[in-house]
């Protein structure tokens, strides 16, 4: 099977998008950025790939009509599950690195190691089983949180012990976020399939068809037949120079597939902000992006998550119950931390203050709006911020005030809108199409 | 301004480079011997600057943002500010200052090495500039000479009138000259003023003839990068003298071989070989990696075919020239035509001219940290320049010559973003090649 493949490495995130022969969208990955951005990038890759065959998955379910259960019932399911496996396919990795590296840490407490491997996949499958969303989407800071409790309450350990078992964590985590092929695709789906059908009600006839639909999706091979890169690390992508673009140009592009009527572009990224005006056919016509200080960028988001010990997913619904949002001008990610501790020692809360802080983001993104035109219908947001709900809700206010439009757009795939522009430049170098003829998933909705 | 101290070894470079980079060096070379010689040495700015007056007098002109400049380039200036700052001067404070105040801390040893004299004049012959004036209250506490300040009023209303060119010439008459005769002993010559002035107008005319035959295709020069050292001996020191006028002559030939030859720009990667975009350029480079930044330009093919910057030191291309039958009204009026002293439409015109009349793809605006006579505004112009042109504007933040605010990835990323939307831009618009192509990097010849 051909496909197209989009890569974003971007300064937070690396995500990619498959396309399939149509030009649909077949699969999407996301993993954190790290310092071996060629594993960062590998890692992606294998998560759009898997994602794809989890698609094809799905199709075969709805075409067959031979199973007659809940579809969305079993894909959610499986979508869950493969979560699962995917952690525990790493966490075996980690633990495997951590024996080898424990010695020279000084990490030689008989058992510890079982103790927190045990305790951190009974969090894992306690999560599972409660159906909790974890904090964050990634290993590195699911595993951190999780290993830090389980070292905690190692027996006989003090506190210098238990940074120790911390300093090998650190180094186990760098070497697992290296690994390019951690656990195979068939297994983590077929394990994770016989892990969905027990909240699934299946007949033994229906079990069968489904075991029989993951294998035969496991056994399709793909041809990728064409890459484009992007992202702030685009140039260190392992793609030749002209298999890369500027985000700016797959953004545009990205969110003309998405929304065909796009004309202005917001895209807050992990330390760029962009805004961008594209014609009716996706091209660029403009641009700005904020200047050398990177105040007020996703990132910025990030610190601040950190700093409250909360999720980034957390943030928004939190901000969004403040009743008197409290005014912050500085938007700084390295004072972010100290900003944070002053206001919550004048007393202000911790609502009042993300829904200020908010504001402050968005407040920067709409001046570099002005400063590249204006906005003007349709109106897209992309990025990671584009599905924080408070962002959303003081963008919409301003964008309201200031060029009297209503709607903005944005897909539940917004973070993947640059590697969706990414895989389309690639998809287009074989079709010969000026314009992309989108292949509008369900999924894009106007809010 | 002269040619960079270190060359790469096999440099392209033309016989006026040579010349001019021997010019520079005697001229520094006079100045260290100032003492000896018995020369009087003024210090003054580029802006408005009254060299072909100074030269009548027989005085040696030092510029010192020239100095800054030049320190920057040879990778001095980090710590000649860091000097400055040590002694109080906020962060905030124009680089060229901090730059000009640190080297004079650190001994005064100018860009060739050799000692630079302590002034006898301070003549500030441009007050649009309000850092120029705080800047030669420093010197004047450090060298205890008499300063002469000539008020030059600014074109708000996007022209010179009358009663400017009066009131500057009077400031001449009453107060920048008695100060050159008490300094040097002499009288002021007028006849040998004029002489000075129409050698001026022959060399602007050579240099107005460089700078628009970037308007050939592919254009034979590089108005910013390359603009730089073009402008230099006419901006500084040698105007009037017959020295600059062999120089614009000899550089003009060059550049009429070139375009008669279908050459492209000399980079510092040697002769450019393809020519993929046409743009113009407001506000000055940044020093501290001035080759670096270059490359992101043509390393892309992209030549500058005009930029204001190249404008500080007179609007010869716009019309000017220095006029020996009119000759302290000529000097005023340069005082008050230069770029900076501009209203901001004015600046908008002359931008969207450029853009127009030298058939560029785009323009970008470099925003520095340091100068508000440039930067203030910029963000209106950038605007309007799209509105009028139709034309997309780029827009980065560098600085004159403090390192720590240059950022050669972010710069970077915005400069190729914006090149890749000019060939996407291109592509759709005349539907040839598919727009989906990435750039190409050029290799040069």
């Amino acid at each position: 099977m051909k496909t197209w493949i989009g890569i974003d490495l971007g300064s937070t995130t690396t995500k990619a998008v498959v396309l399939d022969e149509q030009g649909a969208v077949l699969g999407r990955g996301i993993t954190n950025s790290r310092s071996n951005y060629d594993a960062a990038c590998e890692v992606a890759r294998r998560e759009a790939y898997l994602d794809a065959r989890r698609g094809l998955f799905a199709q075969r379910l709805r075409q067959d009509g031979a199973f007659t259960g809940s579809t969305t019932g079993i894909l959610d399911e499986l979508i869950r599950a493969t979560r699962l496996e995917q952690h525990l396919d790493h966490l075996d990795a980690l633990m495997r690195i951590a024996r080898e590296e424990g010695p020279g840490l000084g990490c030689t407490q008989g058992g510890a190691l079982g103790t927190i491997e045990a305790g951190m996949r009974a969090l894992a499958l306690d999560r599972h089983t409660q159906g909790m969303q974890p904090r964050s989407e990634f290993f590195r800071d699911v595993a951190g949180s999780d290993w830090i409790e389980c070292a905690r309450s190692l027996p006989n350990v003090d506190a210098a012990n238990v940074d120790v078992y911390n300093g090998l964590f650190d180094k186990a985590i760098l070497l697992v976020e290296a690994l390019q092929n951690l656990g195979s695709t068939e297994r983590v789906l077929s394990a994770a399939l016989e892990r969905a059908l027990v909240g699934v009600e299946t007949t033994p006839a229906e079990e069968q068809l489904l075991r029989k639909a993951i294998q035969e999706v496991c056994a399709v091979e793909f041809e990728e037949t064409g890459a484009v890169g992007t992202g702030y690390g685009r140039a260190r992508l392992p793609f030749p120079e002209e298999a890369i673009r500027s985000e700016i140009l797959c953004h545009g592009l990205g969110a003309h597939a998405s929304f065909p009527g796009t004309r202005t572009v917001l895209d807050i990224g992990g330390q760029d902000t962009k805004a961008i005006q594209v014609d009716e056919h996706g091209v660029v016509t403009s641009f700005q992006m904020n200047d050398r200080c990177a105040a007020g960028c996703g990132r910025y988001l990030g610190y601040i998550a950190d700093e409250m010990n909360l999720g980034l997913h957390e943030l928004g619904p939190l901000a969004l119950k403040s009743d008197r949002p409290v005014q912050i001008n500085s938007t700084c990610t390295v004072f972010a931390g100290a900003e944070l501790r002053d206001r919550l020692a004048m007393g202000q809360s911790h609502e009042d203050i993300l829904a200020g802080l908010h504001r402050a983001i968005v407040l920067r993104a709409t001046g570099l709006l002005a400063r590249s035109g204006g906005v003007f219908k349709e109106f897209t947001f992309t990025g990671g911020v584009a599905n924080n709900t408070a962002a959303v809700d003081v963008l919409r206010t301003l964008v309201k005030e200031n060029y009297d439009i209503d709607e903005i757009n944005i897909s539940p795939g917004s973070i993947y809108t640059g590697a969706l522009g990414g895989a389309l430049f690639a998809w287009r170098e074989d079709h010969g199409l000026k314009t992309p003829q989108l292949m509008q998933t369900t999924e894009e909705v106007t809010v | 301004m002269s040619a960079e101290q270190k060359q790469e070894p096999g440099t392209l470079r033309e016989p006026s480079m040579l010349r001019q980079k021997a010019m520079t060096e005697g001229h520094y070379k006079r100045l260290a011997q100032a003492k000896e010689t018995g020369k009087k040495v003024v210090y003054t700015f580029v802006p408005g600057n009254l060299t072909e007056l100074l030269l009548a007098f027989d005085v040696l002109p030092v510029l010192p943002e020239i100095n800054a400049l030049q320190s920057g380039m040879r990778k001095r200036s980090g710590e000649y500010i860091a000097e400055a700052e040590r002694q109080g001067h906020s962060e905030d404070v124009c680089t060229y200052v901090k730059c000009d105040i640190g080297m004079l801390l650190e001994g005064n040893v100018g860009p060739t090495g050799e000692l630079l004299p302590e002034p006898d004049l301070l003549l500030l012959s441009y007050t649009g500039c309000f850092t120029f004036l705080k800047w030669f209250e420093l010197l004047r506490e450090r060298y205890d000479c008499p300063v002469a300040m000539l008020h030059v009023p600014y074109q708000s209303q996007g022209e010179i009138e009358p009663g400017m060119v009066e009131y500057v010439v009077e400031q001449i008459q009453t107060e920048v000259i008695p100060k050159l005769e008490e300094i040097t002993g002499r009288k002021y010559d007028e006849d040998r003023v004029r002489e000075l002035l129409g050698h001026s107008a022959r060399a602007e005319d050579d240099l107005v003839a460089v700078l628009e035959s970037a308007k050939h295709r592919p254009s034979p020069i590089d108005s910013y990068f390359g603009g730089v050292y073009y402008i230099g001996p006419l901006f500084t020191a040698f105007r009037g003298t017959l020295e600059a006028v062999e120089y614009y002559a000899q550089l003009r030939r060059e550049t009429e071989e070139r375009v008669r030859r279908g050459l492209g720009p000399i980079t510092p990667a040697g002769e450019m070989s393809e020519e993929r975009f046409r743009l113009v350029v407001e506000g000055p480079p940044n020093w501290t990696h001035f080759h670096q930044f270059w490359s992101m330009f043509h390393e892309q093919g992209a030549v500058v075919v005009a930029s204001t910057y190249t404008k500080v030191g007179g609007l010869y291309d716009r019309g000017f020239r220095h006029d020996p039958s009119r000759p302290l009204e000529t000097l005023a009026e340069y005082c008050l035509g230069c770029y900076t002293n501009l209203s901001l439409p004015a600046r908008v015109d002359m931008i969207a001219d450029y853009v127009n009349d030298y058939e560029a793809d785009g323009f970008l605006i470099n925003s520095v940290k340091s100068c508000n006579s440039f930067s203030a505004g910029q963000l209106v112009m950038l605007r309007e320049v799209e509105e009028r042109c139709g034309k997309p504007g780029a827009f980065i933040e560098t600085d004159l010559v403090d390192p720590r605010y240059f950022s050669a990835s972010n710069v970077k990323n915005r400069i190729e973003s914006y090149f890749q939307m000019l060939d996407q831009r291109r592509a759709a618009e005349t539907g040839e090649a598919s727009p989906d192509r990435a750039p190409q990097r050029v290799t040069p010849s």
